[in-house]
């Protein structure tokens, strides 16, 4: 299940609400994203995240589609916030389930990874001396081609 | 056509979205955004580093051959940023 949305989440809530009545579920793997309060060793007073409705929502459900596709999983949840948010708000929420472990850890993983370089969402970091767009990381590109197949 | 502008990009241009008509000889992305930049100043900023330009047709990612049709919705946007 996909989610993009301003409002704020519950994680034990969602992923009550996502294993409750599936008995055959193993273990669920989770992943919750948070403002930071400091960004190279500048203090983040805010933090907006911009997002492209309709692609977004497409994007993700791509995501949670290849989850599916690699892994035998019973549950494929994705939280996803824009607007303005402070240090310690919660981002997104990321969790896979399955019979087994193994596939909810790298699924849950993979779908973070491929998230980061793919779901068009844009963040604006506020601090006392203005805002500016961050970057893209290679670092999160690296992540991301770890879940390449060839 | 339908064109959209997210994150500094939008900021730079000066606006979030715009239609227009796709002009005669424009037929792929790297054509549109060539184009674009002879608009003004505010776009040939926004689009001096192609490096940096992501595209999106009828929001899919597509490369800069990508050839377009008239009622395409097309964003342009930074690298994605989120998580």
């Amino acid at each position: 299940m996909i989610r993009v949305q301003r409002e704020d989440f519950d994680p034990g809530v969602e992923l009550e609400a996502m294993t409750r009545g599936k008995t055959h579920i193993g273990g669920v793997t989770s992943f919750t994203g948070l403002v930071r309060d400091m960004a190279g060793g500048t203090a983040i007073t805010a933090m907006t995240l911009e997002h492209y409705p309709g692609m977004t929502e497409k994007q993700l459900a791509e995501i949670e589609a290849e989850a599916h596709r690699r892994w035998p999983l019973d549950a494929v949840l994705i939280i996803h916030r824009y607007g303005e948010l402070k240090p310690g708000d919660r981002i997104v929420l990321v969790a896979t389930a399955s019979s087994h472990r193994d596939a909810a850890f790298d699924s849950c993983r993979f779908m973070i990874d491929w998230l980061k370089t793919k779901a068009p969402f844009w963040k604006l970091e506020a601090t006392d001396a203005g805002s500016h767009w961050v970057e893209a990381k290679e670092s999160d590109d690296a992540a991301a081609d770890r879940w390449r197949q060839s | 056509m339908k064109l959209l502008y997210f994150a500094w990009l939008r900021q730079k241009i000066g606006i979030a979205e715009e239609t227009l008509d796709l002009p005669p000889g424009v037929e792929t992305v790297a054509a549109l955004i060539d184009w674009l930049k002879t608009r003004g100043p505010n776009y040939a900023a926004a689009l001096d580093n192609t490096k940096l330009v992501r595209v999106a047709v009828n929001r899919e990612y597509v490369t800069y051959d990508h050839r377009l049709n008239a009622g395409d919705e097309v964003g342009l946007f930074p690298p994605v940023t989120g998580g």
